[in-house]
């Protein structure tokens, strides 16, 4: 395995460097919160943070979205398309749990028979530098969907915190070549590693709590009508922070902004756990109720999405946990789902 | 890779209206591109994106045969924005189009099989476009017998009165319309759709039958055809389901793990037997 070592007071200057070649995104506190910013100095990042509250996918694709513009006019309509980005970047500082969400964002956004380019542009140009969480949170749950605080899925470097070093590990040829800009990293040696695992592995078991999901997919296949729904869903007020702040959901809504002579069609983030989302233009409502739609949701990233693409896509971050105003807890959901 | 969201320009060149109350018009479009025009290849059944600038776009079925050259038609009702914005243009007015989309009716496996086509209301434009192109010269006989049962509440909603009259003519086919309830002057049957299609029985032997239309017709019917033998799997149907993207990518129109704008929207009822109710 390759790595590089770095002291801790480096770091500014490691961010430094990345910003003469990169556009950089980092975490950077802002009031109480951590948002993922464009930065242009490695002293504006700050990874003293847990997670940061929105997940990394707001950089490949944004809240808000221009898709097109338009002019219309006597002569006639006149579209122009959004340019793509063209400037490497790298992302700085984000989760394992977060890294891997976008490995199925990357899936699903590339697949079938469209591709979202706007999405996929801004991922290929992007290095990813992941930071290893040395202590996760209560609601973490990475461990119990097949991440880990030390994983490395999705990733081209990763960071880990070993007291008063960095131990940088290179995880793809992107991540060497970033490594390559910065001559004066140093090795690291074997007690670095050695370190590192010490520190993974405490890391790993300060996660008490392991859900076993085995089987969770096919328990779902016969969960659609089950009884529990009506129960769960009771207390949800239908806020929808649970999609909006978690790193693998995706929807959107299109529409446009502007006047009959110019303006633009925008996307925006939208929410299965809204009435309107599936409201048809008969006033026919497929998901009526709560319980539907929070069906929906959980079906979705335990049932639907696997069947496709053959994973669970739910990287136990614990944000829609630590979010929901009525202490709405997915893993409670899973547990009652899986001792049916 | 280009920008899947970007639609082409198409112009107004004519506009129908479909019913008495005028909410419900057929507009006739052109590409503005006539290298667009000639790539667009679509199938009965399948819908585009339909966009006013400035108001959104939505997604409507294309009404017009694949044997229509030069043109596409979309039945629209005044609904909602962006149906409302179109209802207000006028011929040579510029629109977006992108598509199409979606599965359309699997013509390969209604070849050489009689054809039943039963349909309700406004949810008839896929179904005449499937009746056009088998009805078309060239395609005729590819396909058996035709037998189209279609009802609306009044006279006055049936749409496409021209087609409707011209295949009352033709000898190929057998067309049943019917209304809710007793008009003066009305030579159609009258009574719901299930309860003509009963009526009428067309046999299921070697048979196929399409299906598109309100909620309640669809389920009143699937009975009906399952009586006169029709098996799940030779029962198709034309879903409508809320949609945005079109192309599977913004989430709202699944049924379970399909979704309607890419998997549909046209299932057979032996698909939808085994996805979730939540259609």
């Amino acid at each position: 395995m390759k790595a590089k070592i770095m002291d801790k007071n480096e770091l500014q200057d490691f961010v430094d460097e990345l910003t003469k070649d990169y556009k950089v995104f980092a975490p950077v506190k802002m009031n109480r919160i951590f948002r993922l910013k464009e930065i242009s100095k490695g002293k504006e990042a700050c990874l003293g943070y847990q997670n940061t509250r929105q997940p990394p996918k707001e950089i490949f694709f944004p809240q808000t979205e221009i898709l097109f513009t338009y002019k219309m006019d006597k002569e006639g309509v006149e579209l122009e398309d959004i340019p793509l980005p063209n400037e490497k970047r790298v992302l700085f500082g984000i989760r394992p749990c977060d890294a891997r969400a976008l490995v199925f964002l990357d899936r699903f956004f590339s697949s079938g028979d469209y591709k979202d380019i706007s999405y996929l542009e801004k991922r290929e140009k992007t290095t990813i530098i992941g930071l290893a969480c040395n202590s996760p949170l209560s609601t973490c749950f990475c461990t119990s969907l097949g991440g880990s605080p030390f994983g490395k899925e999705g990733m081209d470097l990763l960071l880990e915190d070993i007291n008063e070093k960095y131990l940088i590990e290179i995880l793809s040829e992107q991540g060497a070549k970033l490594v390559e800009h910065i001559p004066w990293l140093k090795d690291a040696e074997n007690a670095d590693f050695e370190r590192a695992k010490k520190i993974s592995e405490e890391a790993e078991s300060t996660i008490k709590l392991k859900i076993a999901v085995e089987g969770l997919r096919k328990k779902f296949d016969s969960m659609f009508d089950a009884p529990l729904w009506d129960q769960i869903y009771q207390k949800c007020i239908g806020c929808g922070v649970c999609t909006y702040l978690c790193p693998t959901c995706w929807c959107f809504d299109i529409l446009d902004e502007g006047t009959p002579t110019c303006g633009r069609r925008v996307r925006i983030w939208d929410t299965c756990q809204f009435p309107l989302f599936t409201l048809e233009a008969s006033g026919l409502n497929p998901r009526p109720s709560g319980k539907e739609r929070m069906r929906q949701r959980v079906m979705h990233k335990f049932n639907y999405f696997p069947k496709d693409f053959g994973e669970l896509v739910c990287v136990g971050c614990g944000r829609c946990v630590q979010a929901c105003p009525v202490n709405l807890d997915i893993r409670e959901i899973i547990k009652a789902i899986m001792n049916t | 890779m280009t920008n899947p969201y970007l639609p082409n320009i198409a112009v107004i060149k004519k506009i129908i209206s479909e019913n008495e109350v005028n909410d419900i018009k057929t507009f006739e479009l052109v590409f503005e591109d006539p290298e667009i025009a000639k790539n667009f290849k679509y199938r009965p059944g399948q819908f585009a994106e339909v966009s006013f600038f400035g108001a959104g776009e939505c997604p409507i079925g294309i009404a017009s045969s694949p044997m229509d050259e030069g043109f596409l038609q979309f039945t629209i009702k005044k609904i909602g924005v962006v149906t409302t914005a179109l209802h207000n243009c006028k011929e040579g007015d510029k629109i977006g189009i992108r598509g199409p989309y979606g599965n359309g009716w699997p013509i390969e496996a209604m070849e050489g099989r009689n054809i039943v086509i039963v349909g309700g209301g406004f949810a008839f434009t896929t179904l005449r476009s499937l009746a056009k192109y088998i009805l078309h010269e060239r395609n005729r006989e590819r396909f058996k017998e035709l037998t189209i049962i279609y009802g609306a509440r009044d006279p006055g909603e049936l749409l496409y009165k021209q087609d409707l009259e011209m295949w009352g003519k033709r000898s190929d086919l057998n067309t049943v319309l019917t209304i809710d309830k007793e008009v003066a002057g009305w030579k159609g049957k009258v009574g719901y759709v299930p309860t003509i299609l009963k009526e009428s029985a067309p046999s299921s032997k070697d048979a196929v039958a399409a299906i598109c239309g309100p909620p309640v017709m669809i389920k009143f019917s699937i009975p009906v055809l399952t009586e006169l033998g029709f098996p799940a799997d030779k029962i198709l149907l034309s879903l409508e389901m809320r949609m945005k993207c079109g192309i599977g990518k913004c989430g709202r129109c699944n049924i379970g793990s399909k979704f309607v704008c890419k998997d549909g929207p046209v299932f057979t009822q032996k698909e939808l037997q085994e996805m979730p109710k939540e259609h």
